[in-house]
């Protein structure tokens, strides 16, 4: 038995290089691959953090281990935020984990171009094909499937029906102006129409993207990207039509303030019934329910209003899903693992069990919640598809949009502003 | 400097090697002469390896980085010469980090370093307990800053926050307000915090600082017909002044690379009112992935920091660092 000293220190040690040496911890356990002992361990970085997700995922690890018992999985556990600050400099290390999260789009991308990612377009060939083709979407660049979805979801409304109903608004409002009176209506019957994490700025950036993608088209946002140029008029008239929400003051008390799922924020201002209404994807009521009481019976989804005059519709969807993806030369059992967690019974416990939408075309009879399936449903009809912004342009322009939409929403920048910031830093960045 | 360093001669690296024969000076003092550097350099090089490979080569890369267009991918190679420079001068979210720097230095100044000098010439004194409030004060320095950041997020959480709540308990709710969530209260509430974390570990610099004032000036001044606050005023103040300066010191350089308390309260919101330098190249290196740019922040950051350093050190701090780094004349003997 060792001298509890020097276990203590071996503890130590090992939190240190927890904390420090992440990077050199991976790339340990990426080039001791196979070693003597016969077992491989992979590294599986995620960022289901909250209830019920952290628990399944780590069973299905569990299961995975089960069948494959020369498999160790570990998993790494990081809040959202946290977890794109830790990435960045891993990418920038040039060392990533065997299996982590994305989200697809630019960011993803530039780790494609960066050459830290594998290419699983062969590797995943006859199954990987198979999920839901608006599931795989994000992930693909130049053709090349270079990450697995498990969840795929949208942004939309996501409303107190008890408090619609005290404010005496009678159905979900389809249009921008019939949004705007029923902020009124809730203003009047003193209930706080919207919750907002100010502190986060993506959250706001949801609101300038659908209103764009409504006024301007769904190819819109993708088109402006490219030509790096958003000074069109229907994307400032996209920020005046959030100046218009704004001046209503629809907002909770210290929303500039306020971050997403912590106990005082978004979520959980909705989740307690203190506001009416939250514009967010498709976990939000799984953290309404975490970060506080949950709404149960009395929560709705709708989908963002069409804009009058405006060239997008409202079957147009804004979302982006989640999805995992490796790196390169990562071993074969990280492939394995993608693919038992797309299988069809891993993905039937996910939808049923944790509020995801299915990838799996065969699990969706597995929704069981009323919303999740009006969300579905929403989805399988889109006509449209645009990739959270922050996901889909490369991270400089990304936070700009973000950054620029806070300062509207603060009152500091003007509709015209926002576009001209936002086309700025689209220049600089190629 | 007289070094009371002696190797001990049978045990150190090269013992018993022959000195070199052109050798013309006594052997065995260059034999020592050479032994002592020997084992100089041998423990200092762990030090120094870790030094140059953990701060000074980062340092000079940041400094190489800082004038490419860099993503911090690979090398940097496009580069673009002084242009990140110039658009950081042009920034209107980095001049506004260095006039809220400018904020905080004198706020600090002005308000808490006066608080932490009056707590500890208080706790100075003969009292009940007073080991107790000693500790109470300084407690604050022992937590981390992410604990702080969380703890205060909640007390200052608008409406359903401690704070709040007391303040409305109590009648004063005209006082309560949005905190951190709103722009005009913000760099307030910032330097709030600040104050109550950072405050104890002042006022035990100046609790150390006091004790060594002898009490017979003290007594001789009280004899002599001073009052209190000429007592402190001429006698216990100038005796203080190296600890003050000291503090000042310490005190200018954390406003300066302040980041962790901002970062966990309000990520430098809302819409840039309480960001640092810090923050904002936090900002730039790990959201926006301009890695030059954020390089060419950190650069100014320094720059800013030594310029400051070498000038207090070397103008305020004369008298108590005779011979240290800005001097040449003073060889310390």
């Amino acid at each position: 038995m060792g001298d509890p000293a020097l276990s203590r220190r071996g503890f130590l040690a090992a939190s240190a290089a927890a904390g420090m040496g992440m990077t050199a911890l991976t790339a340990c356990g990426g080039d001791s691959n196979g070693g003597s002992s016969g077992t491989t361990t992979i590294e599986w970085w995620n960022i289901s953090t909250t209830e019920p997700s952290k628990t399944v995922w780590a069973a299905l690890a569990r299961k995975f281990e089960a069948q494959n018992p020369k498999v160790k999985v570990k998993i790494v556990q990081m809040e959202n935020d946290a977890y794109k600050s830790k990435m960045t400099a891993l990418t920038a290390s040039g060392k990533l984990p065997d299996i982590f999260h994305t989200w697809g789009g630019g960011v993803l991308k530039q780790q494609v171009d960066a050459g830290l990612v594998e290419n699983l377009t062969d590797r995943t060939k006859p199954w990987g094909d198979a999920l839901l083709p608006v599931a795989r979407e994000p992930y693909l660049i130049d053709e090349q499937a270079y990450g697995i979805p498990f969840d795929i979801g949208m942004i939309g409304f996501w409303y107190n029906k008890a408090l619609f109903e005290k404010a005496g608004i009678a159905e979900p409002p389809t249009t921008w102006d019939s949004f705007l009176d029923a902020v009124r209506k809730l203003k009047t019957a003193k209930v706080t129409p919207l919750a907002l994490a100010g502190k986060e700025k993506w959250p706001g950036m949801y609101y300038w993207a659908y209103l764009a993608m409504r006024t301007a088209g769904a190819e819109a946002l993708q088109k402006a990207y490219d030509d790096k140029d958003f000074t069109g008029a229907p994307f400032v008239e996209a920020g005046e039509h959030l100046e218009e929400l704004v001046g209503l003051q629809p907002f909770q008390k210290g929303h500039l303030g306020a971050a997403y799922s912590t106990p005082t924020g978004q979520a959980a201002t909705v989740g307690n019934g203190k506001a009416a209404m939250e514009l967010m994807g498709q976990w939000a009521p799984t953290v309404q329910a975490d970060a506080g009481k949950g709404l149960g019976k009395d929560l709705g989804f709708f989908p963002f209003p069409a804009v009058e005059g405006g060239k997008g519709t409202i079957t147009e969807v804004f979302g982006g899903g989640g999805g995992h993806a490796l790196r390169r030369g990562a071993p074969q059992e990280a492939v394995d693992f993608l693919k038992f967690f797309a299988s069809e019974a891993t993905d039937l416990e996910l939808v049923k069990k944790t509020g995801v939408l299915p990838v799996v075309p065969a699990a969706e009879s597995a929704i069981a919640d009323p919303n999740i399936k009006a969300v579905q449903a929403q989805l399988k009809a889109a006509t449209g598809f645009q990739l959270y912004l922050d996901q889909a342009y490369a991270p400089a322009v990304g936070q700009e949009v973000n950054d620029s939409v806070a300062a509207l929403i603060a009152g500091s920048k003007s509709p015209g502003q926002v576009a001209q910031s936002i086309t700025k830093t689209a220049k600089e960045e190629q | 400097m007289t070094s009371t360093f002696l190797p001990d001669k049978r045990t150190g690296p090269g013992a018993g090697s022959p000195p070199p024969a052109a050798e013309r000076r006594p052997p065995g003092r260059a034999r020592r002469r050479a032994l002592h550097w020997l084992t100089a350099a041998g423990f200092q090089l762990p030090a120094l390896v870790l030094f140059m490979g953990l701060v000074l080569l980062p340092m000079l890369f940041a400094l190489y980085a800082a004038f490419f267009r860099w993503g911090g991918f690979g090398m940097p190679s496009d580069y673009i010469g002084g242009e990140n420079f110039t658009r950081l001068f042009q920034d209107e979210v980095f001049l506004g980090d260095l006039w809220r720097c400018l904020v905080l230095v004198v706020l600090s100044l002005a308000i808490q370093l006066p608080f932490a000098l009056a707590m500890a010439v208080l706790l100075n004194q003969r009292m009940r307990g007073r080991a107790v409030y000693r500790m109470l004060f300084f407690a604050p320095y022992v937590l981390s800053e992410a604990i702080t950041g969380i703890l205060f997020g909640m007390i200052f959480a608008p409406d359903d926050g401690f704070a709040d709540q007391v303040l409305g308990k109590v009648g004063l709710e005209g006082l309560g307000g949005e905190w951190f969530a709103d722009p005009s209260t913000v760099m307030a509430t910032v330097f709030l915090v600040m104050t109550w974390k950072y405050f104890g570990f002042h006022m035990m610099l100046y609790l150390a600082g006091l004790q060594a004032v002898p009490r017979e000036l003290t007594e001789a001044a009280l004899i002599d017909g001073a009052s209190a606050w000429q007592r402190f005023r001429n006698v216990t103040l100038p005796l203080l002044a190296p600890t003050l300066r000291i503090s000042v010191f310490l005190s200018v350089i954390g406003a300066i690379q302040l980041f962790d308390l901002v970062w966990v309260t309000t990520a430098g919101g809302p819409d840039h009112h309480s960001e640092t330098m810090a923050v904002t190249m936090f900002q730039y290196g790990f959201k926006r992935y301009q890695v030059g740019y954020a390089s060419a922040i950190s650069v100014v950051m320094f720059g800013i920091s030594l310029v400051f350093a070498l000038a207090y050190q070397r103008f305020v701090l004369r008298r108590d660092l005779e011979g240290a780094t800005t001097t040449m004349r003073g060889d310390g003997k």
